[in-house]
């Protein structure tokens, strides 16, 4: 009996030592870590996705702003215009990161642009905003890089041959970032649209052009550079134009890829290879 | 008047916490120049940077190239936490604990403290969630806790309007009113957990008198980390573990005078806890 007890007690209630004890909590701790760690990771990684936010002048790339900017709002108390807001939960943008709507209250461009040297982490880049005249630094707006303004050719009523300018005639840098082309009106026969065309290397996604809009929902609105930009590829050059053609030389011809699977069979192979487009 | 006396730094907290978000409103809305910014990262009388040690932290965690000004603030803010006030920052600075003490006073006046339901959360937590915000800002590239932290979306919320913020501020409130108790600050926030690293050997503490008590146990009642306390009644030394907020509600409902601040004691070599 006494032998059976112990036996018992020895095979079914092993003994929790400290070590087991330790080591089991860690684990379980761990396990809870990587639950909540998961759960949390995928909040960050969504809310960092809020590609079509408008930053203030100077911000640097968006993954680098995101991670450079300490969310104190002294850019937003710096600007006079209040254009700035600090994301609120249930914006929909990175939470205590700084924007702008600039169809509410568009980027007035101050020339000493209060907003930049403020920031305390340089996650809005000063040299960015500044060029260098005679020697010394001084802070140049037009050279920020907020946005590019875009125009929707359907809903812009210039473009449907009714006059408007409003866009260009609000623009800090009109005749540059934004031009009056005259078109031919082929619907009328007998008039021009004055239709304005936006210019990238000089538009400053400053929005002033959006807010003055008189359309119901703005035809030519900002979005962030990255999102609103093409991109061609080396592959092409403008003809006629000498210093793009400069670039084939410093181009790296080794690096360019004309080979593809289908260049490497002779044409006669590839072009009666029906099988290929059956597979779809 | 001796009501009053009783609850002396209680109100000097509330003028504190209150004095500081008005300050940064203040900054803010009428352009003064005392605080402008938030506690992210402030300007003080326009020189003097300060910014939070934890948000650079995770900032560099996440790979953040960043100016001087914040590395300074950072520095002042530690040096001043680490030695003179310990936590005294969850306490007297942030806002949160304006409603995490609002839930305690409900749970002590709805008793719902003597039907303490089984939810357990252990009071290290705190320190997985600060390792974890770490990790995470590492893994995606920016400050973590930053992007949800309540202290941030209420001191902003203040500043700049509130947006929906108030329900993240509800939620804590209803988690430590009927969750755990004092479970935002004393078992998950990161930044409690972070001040009571840094303020781990600061030297205002709280200082029990063993002759004088009379184990009333008041102290314990109000004391929104009781492991502290472990010396009540016991020995006559300096309260010296990191966790405790120098919040001196313990101080105030004391009736025997065994509890005052005081400096550090330094004869105690180390803070015995009753897990130690």
């Amino acid at each position: 009996m006494n032998e059976r007890q112990e036996k018992v007690k020895s095979t079914k209630k092993p003994k929790v030592t400290e070590r087991r004890r330790f080591l089991s909590i860690m684990a379980q701790s761990i396990g809870l870590s990587a639950l909540g760690g998961i759960v949390w990771t995928g909040y960050v990684e969504e809310a960092k996705s809020a590609p079509l936010t408008l930053r203030p002048p100077g911000a640097l790339a968006e993954d680098d702003f995101l991670r450079t900017c300490i969310k104190c709002g002294q850019c937003a108390e710096a600007c006079p215009y209040d254009t700035l807001i600090m994301a609120k939960p249930g914006d929909r943008k990175p939470m205590g990161t700084p924007y702008f709507i600039p169809r509410d209250i568009p980027c007035y461009m101050c020339t000493d642009i209060p907003c930049v040297p403020v920031c305390p982490t340089g996650a809005l880049d000063e040299d960015s905003v500044s060029s260098v005249v005679d020697g010394k630094k001084v802070l140049d707006i037009n050279k920020s890089k907020m946005g590019l303004a875009l125009v929707d050719h359907e809903s812009c009523i210039a473009y449907w041959g009714i006059q408007c300018d409003a866009c260009y005639r609000a623009c800090p840098i009109l005749g540059e970032a934004i031009t009056i082309e005259f078109i031919r009106n082929e619907r009328t026969g007998k008039h021009a649209k004055l239709v304005p065309i936006v210019h990238a290397d000089h538009c400053t996604g400053c929005g002033l052009c959006e807010h003055a809009c008189v359309t119901e929902k703005p035809a030519i609105f900002v979005l962030p550079r990255e999102v609103a930009m093409g991109k061609p590829g080396d592959y092409y050059v403008k003809g006629w134009s000498e210093k793009d053609q400069e670039r084939i030389k410093q181009r790296n011809l080794q690096e360019l890829k004309t080979k593809t699977e289908r260049s490497e069979k002779k044409p006669q192979d590839y072009l009666n290879m029906d099988e290929e487009l059956f597979n779809e | 008047m001796n009501k009053l006396f009783k609850m002396r730094y209680l109100i000097l907290r509330r003028i504190t916490q209150i004095g500081l978000l008005f300050l940064y409103f203040a900054g803010n809305a009428y352009g003064w120049n005392v605080l402008k910014g938030t506690l992210s990262a402030s300007l003080l009388f326009d020189k003097i940077p300060l910014a939070d040690p934890f948000a650079v932290l995770q900032m560099l965690s996440a790979g953040a190239m960043m100016g001087i000004n914040v590395f300074i603030g950072a520095a002042i803010i530690t040096l001043f936490y680490g030695i003179i006030g310990g936590r005294a920052f969850c306490s007297w600075v942030c806002p949160v604990n304006m409603v995490t003490d609002l839930a305690n006073w409900m749970r002590r006046v709805l008793l719902l403290d003597k039907t303490e339901r089984k939810v357990w959360v252990s009071r290290n937590a705190r320190y997985w969630v600060l390792g974890l915000s770490l990790i995470i800002s590492a893994l995606t590239g920016l400050a973590a806790f930053e992007l949800v932290s309540p202290i941030t979306i209420f001191n902003r919320g203040i500043i700049f309007g509130m947006g929906m913020g108030g329900g993240v501020l509800l939620a804590i409130f209803l988690f430590d009113l009927f969750g755990v108790k004092n479970g935002w600050c004393g078992h998950i926030c990161p930044l409690g957990g972070f001040y009571s690293l840094i303020g781990r050997f600061s030297l205002i503490r709280v200082r029990h008198n063993q002759p004088n008590c009379t184990l009333c146990m008041k102290c314990k009642d109000v004391c929104p980390e009781t492991e502290v306390l472990f010396m009540i009644g016991k020995e006559s030394t300096t309260v010296n573990m990191g966790e405790c907020v120098n919040c001196a509600r313990c101080i105030e409902v004391c009736d025997d005078d065994a509890l005052g601040f005081s400096i550090r004691d330094f004869t105690t070599r180390k803070a015995k806890g009753e897990k130690q």
